[in-house]
């Protein structure tokens, strides 16, 4: 009966005290993502120029006073263009992998809790439409309906959600077979209870990890889109575009392509910092 | 042979002490100053619950230690080899040719993919000791002096297509082809049905005994250790409690631990419930024709039949065992009763009612009155999940009760438990083997059951720790009236807390006995041999035990 004494002077309080601490890593990562979501909401009040307007009489200008970034092939400010790119960048990214990871997520549980003929006829779908190259796929939806922003998120939802939901799939198939999922269904219980409550904090953890992972793709192949012309449409432009418009002053020297690159590396490899420095609280869930 | 206490022992160990560092850069003490002889030819064991240290010192006699652990001091001599001052390359001379070790699972220990001889003979070809045939023919007589069937063939042949039983033997077969002085065996039968375990007992003791070499026998249960060793090391904690012989430790206990496990091994037998004329009436539980399987099912029946016919009745109060060795369908019973695996054929009646086979067709009060523990305490709870949570779901799920009304009910069944009621904030992971055990029997009490279905809910356990369930299961059948069916492989849980005990064999019931005379009444061939087969703790036990081979050869896949 040794098992039942031990801790027998600890209070009747829930344990208080580090339940959700960072690490520096993790706090750097989140800092340099709260400052993009700051500027992306704050763009127009911060910009110096106006993003679309050619500003400067020479193009592929060198950093000055004026133009903090130089300017791009056009004359136009670089500062200010990153700037209102942010809004496409990271709000498009963040809101089509918000979307592909809860979508797809959700459906990996229930397939993995229904099985039978609902798990086979969706995997199946699924995998065919995974077998479709996605700027193909990306070209066909912008040809068919237009480029706008939602049109955007859609079509990159649609690209990544049959990977996240294979990915869920298989944590879940293997959460499913433990036992306390067993004795919660020999209690009797719905199946969303035994999706949301048994096995989707079980599965929190890598599911994280992999929609930092789809967040950076996202970011490239909107980059990808912008530069087959389906992305954002001119004068606005993401930071791929960016990238893409000013690559030939990659030869004269021009700042204008290194700003618009050094921001996409921040804002991906902050992004996964703070998803792989979670506190251990959330990551280690599921091991 | 220990009753010659020879001069110059074959191994001393003085003073060990292992030490470990934690993910979180703590220092642990694992061994704390451990100090034992063992003389030339002697077989020694070591015996503790899990985390006692034994399998860290039976490692450390190679001067092998775990990932992560160290040996911080002492002196570990081994014939001539002073084991801690030596150099990495001259240990891995000495293992295999001095010292060899019999791993716990065979099954992981051999490699699939290679004949069994090229693994047997691995150790002469590593460290050249004799030519390749001479090997193979060394190893030939090692596999008749350790009783396997077709000893000049089974090497040809590949790890899966040996038995269990057979593979353990095999593993020990590697372990004596260097001739070495010492041989480590680290649980070697625990993993084996008890039937399989006395051949391969009596196997290993003919071939000590005809080696000469001495032993180490690390093992939890005192029974099995009693027919090997000739001393016994107690250990509890890293530190020796108790050391003497085989007959000393077994009838004179000194030390109250080894006290408390000896009790442990043979719990308390109960006093059965008599049957009064109303509870024959009506059983809360009855099955009749029971029949079920798995794989896709056609035409009514599933392509893999596990039980076949099984039919029985319990009253209310009641306890019923059931016993059978891995693979007679124990588990499937439970399931099938549960609905948990839907039974294609036959009917479950709790309470005289019947329940439809699977669960979602049964209502929430019939499967209130029914709930299953299981054995794996550690994956029964969900990890994420803190204690309360997980007591208080089924009362929220069955009865509707929220909030303080809830957490109030949450703390009486850890009271029940005997668990502390702050315990309900933590997390799974922070809990011992033995206390998610008894939070898993509270989640099952919570929804206010008649009849809980218990699968070897004790076998994952401690002796101690599990004598310490039994005893609750008792206490708790008392206060509110339970019936329990407790499926088990060790026959003295069963005795301790059932009234009757079905023998079940491939799927079927074989016998239906009262616990309190098992053996006595015993009459079919099977139940006799599996109960007859269950070690005693006694030292003579296994050389005055007699069982008819024919019997063996036909029940035993050994």
């Amino acid at each position: 009966m040794a098992d039942t004494v031990s801790h027998p002077l600890s209070e009747d309080k829930a344990p208080e005290g580090p339940k959700f601490v960072f690490n520096w890593v993790g706090r750097v990562g989140l800092a340099v993502i709260v400052f993009w979501a700051i500027v992306a909401i704050a763009g127009p009040f911060l910009a110096p120029h106006p993003p679309g307007e050619i500003v400067d009489w020479d193009y592929f200008g060198p950093v000055t006073s004026e133009f903090w970034m130089g300017t791009d092939y056009l004359g136009r400010d670089i500062f200010s263009r990153i700037i209102m790119g942010a809004r496409y960048t990271v709000g498009i990214a963040l809101a089509a992998v918000t979307l592909a990871c809860t979508i797809g997520v959700l459906l990996g549980m229930i397939a993995a809790v229904a099985g039978g003929w609902f798990d086979m006829i969706l995997s199946r779908l699924l995998d065919a439409f995974n077998g479709i190259p996605s700027l193909l796929f990306g070209l066909v939806v912008v040809a068919a309906v237009g480029s706008s922003i939602p049109i955007l998120i859609m079509t990159l939802t649609a690209i990544y959600m049959p990977g996240s939901y294979r990915f869920a799939r298989a944590l879940a198939v293997n959460i499913n077979t433990m036992d306390f999922v067993t004795v919660a269904r020999a209690r009797g219980e719905a199946t969303p209870y035994l999706i949301l409550r048994e096995i989707f904090p079980n599965i929190l953890g890598p599911v994280l990890a992999d929609l930092g992972l789809r967040f950076v793709f996202i970011v490239l192949v909107l980059s990808g889109l912008s530069f087959l012309g389906l992305g954002v449409q001119p004068p606005n432009a993401d930071w791929g575009a960016l990238v893409r418009e000013n690559i030939e002053g990659l030869s004269l020297g021009a700042p204008a392509v290194v700003f618009p690159s050094i921001a996409i590396a921040s804002l991906t490899i902050s992004v996964n910092m703070f998803i792989d420095n979670l506190p251990t609280r959330i990551r280690d869930r599921s091991e | 042979m220990s009753q010659t206490p020879h001069d110059t022992p074959l191994v001393s160990v003085r003073d060990l002490k292992i030490g470990a560092v934690t993910d979180a850069n703590r220092k642990v003490e694992i061994i704390k100053g451990v100090d034992f002889d063992i003389a030339p030819g002697e077989i020694l064991a070591l015996i503790g619950e899990s985390g006692s240290g034994k399998t860290t010192i039976a490692l450390s006699l190679m001067g092998h230690t775990r990932p992560g652990c160290s040996i911080n001091g002492g002196r570990i001599r081994v014939g001539d080899n002073d084991v801690t001052a030596m150099t990495t390359r001259q240990r891995a001379a000495m293992r295999g040719t001095e010292v060899s070790y019999v791993p716990q699972s065979a099954a992981a220990a051999f490699n699939p993919s290679q004949r069994i001889m090229d693994q047997v003979i691995e150790i002469s070809t590593i460290h050249k000791l004799m030519p390749k045939a001479e090997a193979r023919a060394k190893a030939v007589e090692l596999f008749r002096a350790l009783a396997l069937p077709d000893p000049d063939t089974i090497g040809d042949r590949y790890p899966h297509q040996v038995s269990g039983g057979q593979l353990q033997r095999l593993s020990a077969a590697m372990a004596l082809i260097g001739d070495p002085r010492l041989v480590i065996f680290d649980e070697p039968t625990t993993a084996l049905d008890v039937t399989t375990q006395i051949e391969v007992l009596r196997a290993f003791k003919s071939a000590m005994a005809a080696g000469g070499c001495a032993g180490v026998y690390v093992s939890h249960d005192l029974a099995v250790v009693a027919q090997i060793a000739d001393r016994i090391v107690v250990l509890r904690g890293g530190e020796v409690q108790e050391v003497g012989t085989s007959e000393q430790i077994l009838n004179a206990p000194q030390n109250p631990y080894t006290k408390e496990l000896l009790a442990a091994f043979d719990p308390a037998g109960r006093t059965p419930q008599p049957l009064s004329a109303a509870d024959r009436k009506k059983p809360i539980l009855e099955v009749t024709n029971l029949h079920a399987g798995y794989g896709p099912i056609r035409n009514g029946e599933p392509a893999t039949k596990i039980l076949k016919d099984v039919n029985f009745q319990l009253e209310p109060g009641r306890n019923l065992g059931v016993i059978g060795e891995s693979g007679s369908g124990k588990s499937t019973l439970a399931r099938a009763i549960a609905g948990i695996l839907p039974p294609y054929k036959g009917s479950v009646l709790v309470d005289g009612r019947e329940l439809k086979p699977d669960l979602a067709s049964r209502s929430k009060e019939d499967l209130r009155r029914t709930q299953i523990v299981f054995q794996l305490a550690d994956t029964a709870l969900n990890p994420g999940h803190s204690i309360a949570n997980i007591i208080g779901r089924p009362l929220t799920f069955y009865k509707g009760l929220r909030g303080k009304a809830r957490d109030a009910r949450v703390i009486e069944l850890l009271d029940m438990v005997h668990l502390p009621a702050n315990m309900r904030h933590r997390l799974p992971s922070e809990l011992s083997g033995g206390q998610k055990q008894r939070v898993n029997l509270a989640r099952a009490l919570a929804a206010e059951p008649e009849l809980i279905l218990c699968d070897e809910i004790t076998s994952a356990l401690d002796t101690v720790v599990a004598a310490a369930i039994l005893e609750l299961l008792k206490e708790l059948q008392s206060e509110l009236g339970l019936s329990y069916m407790f499926i088990s492989h060790d026959l003295s849980t069963v005795e301790a807390i059932c009234d009757d005990v079905l023998v079940m064999h491939k799927g079927v019931v074989v016998e239906a006995l009262p616990a309190s005379k098992m053996s006595e009444c015993a009459t079919h061939p099977y139940s006799r041999l599996l109960i007859s087969s269950i070690p005693k703790l006694d030292t003579g036990w296994l050389a005055s035990l007699e069982q008819d081979p024919e019997l063996i050869a036909q029940f035993s896949d050994r």
